[in-house]
This record gives C-alpha cells, structure tokens and sequence, in this order.
C-alpha cells in the first residue's frame, strides 16, 4: 500500500517483499513462536514444581524425535493430525465450528473397516470402496448438525458436541453388533491385503510411514487450491467474512453452509483411515481417540493455512509421541498435554494481541502520512 | 411511548413464551401417572423404585451442578465449554484433600480449583477477547492432562493410590427422614400410582447426602442471586446486551469475571461431588458429564428450574441403566408419547413438517420398542444427548438463549 505504484518491484525477491512486508512477516511469525516459548515456560515452572529438572525433560524429548521409531511414529500422527485440522479448517472458514470431527471420523473408520473386511479380491477398487464409505459416512453425520443448522437454527457447536457422545455409544453398539470378538477384544473382521495401503520404509526401523501420507498431501493441496483459487472458495470465504455482503452477491448462504459441514465431515472421514488402512487392518475399542480435537488446535495454531497447519500437525505430533520416552526417566508424560494446551491458548491470546499491535500500527502510519503531506485533499476526509 | 407500555410488551411475552404454574403441575402429574401406568402394565418396576430414584439424584447432582455452571457464564454472555475440564479439576481437587482429611476439605479445594479454571477462561475470553469455544476445548485439553501429571506427581504411592487415580475418600454424611421405612413398606405393594409415589419420596428421603443437599442449596441461592438480585439482573444484562449495561454505567468485564469464576467453581463442586460419591478421584471420571450439563442447559432453556429438571432427568437415565437395563425399554413407548405431544403443539403452532417429523420419530420408537426386549446398553447412555438434539430440532423456537450469548465484548466497542 505504502509503495508508489510507479515503481514496480524488480526480481523475485522484489515481489516477495512487496507482498509480505518483513515487519508483517515478523508479526505474524510472532504470535506462534511467542506461543510455543510462553509454553515452553509454563511447562518448565510445572515440572520444576514436580521437583523435575525441565531441561533433562526437553533434551529428553528431542533426543527421541531424532530416533528412527520414533521419527515415523511422528510423521503418521501429524498426518492423521493434519487429515483431522483440514477437516476442522474447512467449517473455520466459513465460520462454522466443527467440534464433531470426533465422532464423524471414529463412525466413518468403524463403517469402512466393517465394508473392508467384507469384501475380498476386487483390486484397486477395494479400497475405493472404503474410502468412499469413510467420506460418506463422515459427511452424513456432520450432515446431521448441518441440516439442523440451516433448517432450524440451531448452533452446530451444540449439536456437533451432542453427536460426537452419541457416536460413541452408536460405535461401540455397532462394533458389538458388526465385530467378532478376538481375544478380550471386539473387533471388526481383518481387511484383506487388497483393501491395505503399504507403508513406505525408512532406515533403520521396521516401522513403515503409512503411504496415506500421499493422501494427505493431496487433500492438503486440494484445500489450497479449492480455498484459495476457486470461486467456491471464494465464495466460502466471504461468508464467513461477512454474511450480508455474501447473500447481497448472490451467495446461498444455506446452501453453501450444508456443503461446508459435508466437505468438513467427509474429510473428517478419512482421519481414521491411515492407521486402519496402513496398520491395524481392524476396528477395535483401541482406536485412537481425541483426534477430533487435537484437529481444532492444529488449525487454529496453523490459521487455516495448509501449511501452518502441516507445521502445526508436526509440532503437536512431536510433542505427543516425544513424551512417552519420559515415563523411562520419572516425569508423567501429560506434560506435553499440559504444554499442547498451553500452546493453543497462547497462540490464541498472541494472535488477538498481535491484530490489535497491527491496527495501532495501521493507525500510527496513517497519521504519519497525513502529518507529511498537511496539503494533501485526503486529509479532509479522514476521520480516525 | 409511555414507560408502562415498555415493561408491559416484555411481560406480555414472557408470559406467553412460559408454562403457567397450574399447566405445568398438570403436565408433571400427567407425566408421572403416565409413568406409573406403564410401570404396571410393564411390570418395570424399577422405573419407580426408590433405589433407582436415589442412584438418579446422585447422578444428577454432578450435571446439574455443571448445568448450573453453565447458566452463571451464559447468563452473562461467555459459553463455556470448558465445564468438563473444570470439573476434572474438581474431581482431582477432591481427591487430593478428601482421603487425607475427608470429604468436606475435598469438595473446598475442589471448589477453588474449578474456579481457577474458570479464571482462566475469563482472562482468555474476557480481557483478551479470544473465541469461546477455543478457550474451552484449550482448557478441556489442558485439565485432564494436568490432572493426571499431578496425579503421578502427589498420591500415586499413596496407600490405595495409583497412577491414575487416589486412595479412597470417606463418605459425606448422609441423612435419612424417620418416615422413610413406612414409604418403603408402601413402596413394595405396587399398587397403581400410590406405590410409584412412595418409591420416589422414598428414593428423595432415604440416606440423603448432604452434598446432594448442598448442591440444591447451591442450586436455589443461585436462582435468587440471578433472579431476584440488583447484582443479578446486572450480570444477566451483560449477557443480553453488554453495550447496553455499558452505557448505564455497569463494569461488564467485573460481571462477566465474577459470573465465568463462579461458573467454574459450580462445576468443580460438581466434579468434586462426583469423586465422593465414587469415593475416590478417577481418570476419565467425569465421562462427558460436564458436556451433558451443558445438554442440561439447553434442555432447560437457560432457566435454573427447567435446567435442574433436565439434570433430574438425565441422572435418572443414567440411574436406571445402571440398575436395570430392561427396565429402560418401556422408557421408549415414554419417549413416543412425548413426541406426539410435541408433534400435536406443533401441529397448532402451524408447523406442519415439524409436527410430521416427530409423529414419525415417535412411531418408529413404538416400533422399535414391540420390536425388541430391551434396548442396548450402549445406546441407553447416549440418551441425554438424543433428547437434546431432538428438543433442539422439533421445539426450537421454544428455546431463548441469552442475546449476546458467546459473542465477543469489548469495551466502549459498541456500535
């Protein structure tokens, strides 16, 4: 804005800094960092409290992200993490609150393992069969608070909460219901190799990164392309920027909040799907659970960017795995639940403190504008 | 405009939006001889048995204490979905004080701690101006974390402790009216109404705890602070038009700060109440109990008597699981009968495919109730949550939440 149009930026480097000024760069990078440091903190003054030394706790757990194992367990949660944080993104964008990707993800895995298993043989198209059950099945039951959000009105925070308990108890009737019992466990029938995804190696481990991981890739890339070069996204956005203005420029506001809710639950979908797909192979009461929430904190940290969030799903999942190696030196691992906490609220209250920074600043360099040129016309018509 | 017209209009309306007291006694008498009738003709008699009556109070102490929590920060505009991890405090608090020193110190540092949740949600919603919601599911993140690393931290050695939960706390007193044993004897004639009547005083009288005392005390100062106080109308303002409070000179942060800590320790003392009557602190105690408070408030319609109604109703759900779940089928051809209610007032409020919705709802509920023996277990639980999807899609336009309920104040802001 401040640069004379006449000039027009030379080079790459040029256009870069046109486009992201480095004091705008440097605020925006501010909030996470400081979020991240005031966590770190937080954590430190806890574990000292425990009589627990913080930097045997820290050096602990980067030590354990730098081991094979470990690594790859890092990466398939922070794909799972970023599957579960585009899914919650999509409904932030439109100012919807999915807070039920909890429950769409841990039916729609239930439902494609069960049709999985079912079938045997049938190529490549085993395992569209179950992605497609998990989309559908995802985007049913955010569906559900979709339709009574644009038919009756009601908040689709409230009743994502309520179906998320519903689907606990709807799963685990169904795993009875579905499943064969395998030991102590329920469980549904195995997928056979067909319906599996093979997991790429990585040196020194047997552990195997989940080939979902191209998924998740292309459903990230997806999401920057739908949200950021399409005229739905477009459209999406502007909703939840500003509804009226939407609905004056011929939005379907309704509409456009249904497909939202079911584009966030079928991708919440396939959050389930790595593991079971890459590794279990069956759906049993041990799934992991929680990840619907974990998604909310990856976007807000991320702010809905594909790749703030990929970021964000890295730093949660390190923080995450990293701290089961503490139960071997005497420190609870909820320490990093406590420090994942810490971080969203933070990030939260930096980002807030951040746009308020920015608007005085926005402020100071109108009116040193005005101050330098008292003569100009504008000055009349400013009104701060 | 005359200042008589102006606080006539709201009068007007408020008595057209509520149930009359002489309707809803009829109501809660129909109610009951409807419920007595199918016990009968059942022969589910533990849908009235003075057990079942008592296990549901104590059920229903921890939700509508949550519930209750809820309405304090609702009322004055903040949401707060962090109840559940406020209550985890609670039940963590308890646990830390009540096996060494009983239950009373438990439930107080309980109480305190759910309160310093709710202060953190205050600082994050009130001064800073963060989203709601997000504080919440930060602080439900936060709180069984850190319950659990302070588990490990301080009782786990502890004789009966362990690393996920504390030794035993003692029981809170409990009393019981001289009259109860002759309501027992009433009782187990079963006899049509008489004998369902004297079950459920039985179950309210017999080996009554005081935390459930305390928690009805709690209830009701409640109500009159927020209801029949200058404080109170205060608090309820900010949630119903802050900027408005603002201009007539009330300080919105100071009540909504007051209104958010207080909700927090309503649901800590919940939490805290649960750990006594589970005699010890527990991870994953709470089991979403702080997310059906909040069914509860909805349920209710943000008002402190609808809300402990949905409280009693939920903890007997719970209850009669947990005693007999046979006993739980005839509750469907309950759930059918209201439906068609709903689906008649619908059907003469003009609202012809809600009213089509619920008589579909309620026929398959008959259905599935000639259908089966007994309903599932697993769904038997979710039964809170299904009733309140379903007030909230087929009664919506009965439910009035406050006005600015959720969205962000900031002072001197007002358009």
């Amino acid at each position: 804005m401040s640069a004379s149009p006449g000039a027009a930026p030379v080079g790459l480097a040029g256009r870069l800094r046109q486009r992201y000024p480095l004091r705008s760069l440097l605020l925006g990078l501010a909030a996470p960092v400081g979020a991240v440091l005031f966590a770190v903190l937080a954590s430190a003054v806890i574990l000292s409290l425990g009589g627990h030394s913080s930097s045997t706790v820290f050096s602990t757990m980067l030590k354990q992200a730098g081991r094979p194992t470990p690594f790859v367990d890092m990466v398939n949660q922070a794909m799972v993490y970023y599957l579960s944080a585009l899914a919650v993104s999509i409904g932030f964008r439109m100012n919807l609150f999915n807070i039920g990707v909890e429950g769409q993800y841990s039916l729609a895995a239930l439902g494609a393992a069960y049709v999985g298993g079912q079938i045997t043989g049938g190529g490549p198209l085993h395992l569209v069969a179950e992605v497609l059950v998990a989309v559908l099945v995802g985007a049913a039951w955010a569906g559900i608070a979709g339709v009574l959000k644009v038919t009756r009105g009601v908040s689709e925070v409230i009743s994502t909460i309520m179906l998320n308990a519903i689907a606990v108890g709807l799963g685990s009737y169904l795993l009875h219901k579905l499943g064969q019992s395998s030991g102590n466990n329920i469980q549904t029938r195995p997928i056979s190799s067909s319906g599996q995804v093979p997991g790429l190696s990585y040196a020194g481990t047997h552990a195997k990164i989940f080939g979902f991981i191209f998924v998740a890739i292309a459903v990230g890339l997806a999401y920057w392309f739908i949200a950021g070069r399409t005229r739905f996204g477009f459209r999406i956005k502007a909703t939840g920027l500003n509804e009226s203005a939407a609905v004056a420029s011929g939005v379907n506001v309704k509409r456009m909040t249904l497909v939202a809710m079911l584009m966030s639950g079928g991708v919440a979908g396939l959050v389930g799907l790595p593991e079971l797909l890459g590794q279990t192979h069956t759906f049993s009461q041990t799934a992991q659970s929680g990840l619907g929430f974990a998604g909310i904190a990856i976007a807000l940290l991320g702010r809905n960017s594909p790749i703030g969030m990929a970021l964000a799903a890295v730093l949660w999942s390190f923080l995450g795995k990293s701290a089961n190696q503490l139960d071997f030196i005497g420190v609870p691992r909820e320490i990093a639940a406590i420090m994942q906490g810490v971080i969203l609220l933070s990030v939260v209250i930096a980002y807030e403190l951040v746009r308020r920074y920015r608007l005085v600043l926005q402020q100071k360099d109108v009116a040193a504008q005005l101050a330098a040129a008292p003569a100009a016309p504008t000055t009349r018509t400013v009104t701060v | 405009m005359s200042a008589t017209a102006i606080t006539a209009r709201p009068e007007a309306r408020r008595r057209a939006s509520r149930l009359s007291p002489p309707l809803l006694i009829a109501f809660s008498l129909g109610a009951f001889l409807v419920l007595s009738a199918v016990r009968t003709l059942t022969g589910g008699y533990d849908l009235t048995s003075s057990g079942t009556v008592a296990a549901g109070l104590s059920a229903a102490v921890p939700i509508g204490l949550a519930g209750l929590g809820g309405l304090w920060a609702e009322r004055a505009g903040v949401v707060n979905i962090g109840l559940e991890g406020m209550m985890i405090l609670g039940t963590w608090g308890c646990g830390y004080l009540g096996w060494e020193h009983g239950a009373w110190p438990g439930l107080l540092l309980g109480t305190l701690l759910g309160a310093a949740g709710g202060l953190v949600h205050a600082i994050a919603t009130v001064t800073f101006g963060v989203d709601h919601i997000i504080s919440g599911v930060a602080i439900n993140i936060i709180a069984p974390g850190l319950a659990l690393y302070l588990t490990k931290v301080t009782f786990a050695h502890d004789p009966g402790g362990g690393q996920k939960q504390s030794p035993p706390i003692n029981d809170a007193k409990s009393i019981t009216l001289p009259f109860s044993n002759s309501l027992h004897t009433l009782e187990n004639k079963h006899w049509f109404a008489v004998s369902d009547l004297a079950g459920v005083l039985g179950g309210l009288v017999t080996r009554l705890s005081l935390v459930t005392l305390l928690a009805a005390l709690v209830f009701v100062v409640s109500a009159w602070i927020l209801w029949r106080t200058a404080f109170g109308l205060r608090l309820r303002s900010c949630g119903e038009a802050p900027y408005a409070a603002e201009s007539l000179g009330v300080n919105v942060y100071k009540y909504k700060y007051i209104a958010v800590i207080v909700s927090g320790a309503c649901a800590g003392l919940g939490g805290a109440a649960l750990a006594i009557s589970a005699h010890q602190f527990r991870d994953g105690q709470t089991g979403g109990r702080g997310f059906i408070g909040l069914a509860a408030l909805i349920f209710g319609n943000w008002r402190p008597g609808s809300l402990a109604a949905g409280a009693g109703l939920f903890g007997y759900t719970d209850a009669i699981q947990l005693r007999s779940s046979s006993a739980v089928h005839p509750l469907l051809l309950l759930m059918a009968i209201a439906l068609t209610l709903v689906a008649v007032w619908q059907w003469r409020t003009g609202q012809r495919a809600i009213a089509g919705i619920a008589v579909l709802i309620a026929a398959l509920a008959v259905f599935w109730y000639f259908q089966t023996d007994r309903v599932p277990d697993e769904l038997v639980g979710t039964t809170p949550y299904v009733v309140t999807i379903l007030v909230l899609a087929l009664a919506s336009q009965r439910l009035r939440m406050p006005k600015a309920d959720g969205r962000v104040y900031r002072r001197g802001e007002g358009g």
